[in-house]
């Protein structure tokens, strides 16, 4: 399993990249793989917003929909379209395919994440 | 995943990356490389599945034709010896036990090849409907392991290592103690998927050899490990049903679209009053294809409407790794049953666009 050092991660196997006071989110490579073949992503329209552990889109592999969940409350700048026309970019690269990018509006949250190493130990009690 | 039952292969799952789920009590692989990769390998060169988790029961005695042919919906006096019919097992009200395979040994000799989660329902409904017959029901599932070679190349890889000309088992027949890779087997050509293909019988001792021999020699022809999770997607393009989606007790075949497997006129069999009545009063419910015309995936469980009233439910939908197309197949009101009728699916609390289409979605490729 990947795993990137500069991201945080949330419980729900969504990473989160903060560049200032915006996130861009996606799902780690331990979510795309326990998904397998992904053919279906939905994702919020811009300016939507969203409060921390909200369902914000979905994605579907071949045989089950998944919903996708905030790590961080925040309104919706931007979302990646080509993962929509293309969702098999998502299991070829899910740490540079990302999902969404928001407007962070409760710094404090960032607080609940976990770092890499925290995640990779998180991931290996999942299993 | 614990007191769940496995097959004799479970512990050669993990060499070729298989990825475990539940199904029916059973610890089984949903996929190995990946359900699309293993489906697109069963349609264009081969597919090996491990299907040991099916129930086998053995029918012995001198009315074993009778019971059986009491026991099943589709005529068994059609058979001959060596011969399979696909069936349904009915309860009086025309609900569905189970759907299974007969194979016909001989007139006091019969295999029933039964749903894995279905095993002690199917064994008490044969047991409460043994009535005077003179037979004996003997459960051998545990016994019998079962692998399934599937796709266009089936033939090809599985005759390497076969004693016998695989071109004399025409489809829906099968010959026993045939010799694969040196073990006693029964052979059939038979499958879940819409391919020719042949279904493989033997003891669970044997089963490991053959599974990796036959990965082994037909690599060089595509040949894949395959899991359940291909086994539905390609069955479901084909349009054979799933136990638990289009079949079950509250659905009669008539409803499913699978009156073709039962002979109503046949001198009785269970059932068959609720179903000729059922034929004679009208459907009033029909099993139907449809393709999504919104954007998604529909799936096993959703709600389908007509002009924002419930119609019906989708037994089983996919994103068709085959047709790239959204499609399902969905029990409705017969009222709207109607090929070219705009029905919706309910995915996600949005009533979305879907057209019935013919159940046909893919052509299967038998060599009959």
């Amino acid at each position: 399993m990947k795993t990137l050092k500069e991201l945080v991660y949330s419980i729900d196997h969504e990473w989160v990249k903060v560049e200032g006071n915006k996130a861009y989110v996606g799902i780690s490579d331990y979510a795309q793989h326990a998904l397998g073949d992904i053919v279906f992503v939905e994702l919020p329209e811009v300016d939507s917003e969203f409060t921390i552990d909200d369902v914000f889109g979905v994605v579907e592999s071949v045989k089950a929909a998944s919903d996708l969940i905030i790590p961080l409350s925040g309104k919706v700048l931007e979302i990646n379209e080509n993962i929509v026309d293309n969702p098999v970019l998502v299991n070829e690269d899910c740490y540079e395919n990302w999902m969404i990018l928001i407007e962070i509006t409760n710094v404090e949250e960032l607080n609940k994440l976990m770092n890499a190493e925290q995640y990779n130990e998180y991931c290996s009690e999942e299993k | 995943m614990e007191n769940l039952k496995k097959t004799p292969l479970y512990d050669t799952y993990s060499e070729y990356g298989g990825k475990l789920v539940e199904f029916g009590g059973w610890e089984m692989p949903v996929q190995f490389e990946g359900i699309i990769v293993e489906h697109e390998a069963v349609r264009g060169n081969a597919g090996l599945f491990d299907v040991s988790h099916m129930g086998e029961v053995e029918i012995k005695g001198t009315e074993a034709f009778e019971f059986v042919q009491n026991l099943v919906t589709n005529d068994v006096a059609i058979l001959n010896d060596n011969q399979i019919l696909y069936t349904f097992m009915c309860y009086t009200n025309g609900g569905i036990v189970d759907d299974l395979l007969v194979y016909k040994f001989s007139k006091e000799h019969f295999y029933l090849v039964i749903n894995a989660g279905n095993i002690d329902k199917d064994l008490q409904w044969m047991s409460d409907n043994k009535g005077s017959y003179n037979v004996e029901i003997t459960n051998t599932s545990s016994g019998v392991a079962e692998l399934a070679i599937q796709g266009p190349k089936a033939q090809k890889i599985l005759q390497k290592i076969t004693a016998i000309d695989l071109e004399e088992i025409k489809f829906f027949y099968f010959k026993q103690e045939v010799l694969v890779d040196g073990i006693k087997c029964i052979i059939s050509r038979t499958g879940y998927t819409g391919e020719d293909g042949f279904e493989i019988y033997t003891s669970g001792d044997n089963i490991v050899q053959l599974w990796h021999k036959l990965l082994n020699i037909g690599a060089e022809d595509g040949l894949k490990p395959a899991g359940l999770g291909c086994r539905d997607t390609l069955r479901f393009e084909a349009c054979l049903p799933l136990y638990g989606n289009e079949l079950s007790q509250d659905i009669t075949p008539l409803e499913a679209g699978f009156g073709f497997f039962v002979k109503l006129q046949k001198n009785n069999f269970i059932g068959k009053e609720a179903l000729s009545i059922q034929k004679e009063e009208g459907l009033k419910r029909k099993l139907v294809g449809f393709e999504m015309k919104d954007r998604g995936i529909p799936r096993h469980g959703y709600e389908v409407a007509y002009q924002g009233e419930k119609i019906g439910v989708v037994t089983t939908g996919y994103l068709s790794p085959t047709i790239k197309k959204n499609i399902g197949l969905a029990l409705i009101d017969i009222k709207y049953s109607g090929l070219g009728t705009e029905i919706e699916v309910v995915i996600r609390n949005k009533s979305l666009k879907a057209e019935v289409i013919s159940k046909k979605f893919y052509k299967k490729n038998y060599n009959n």
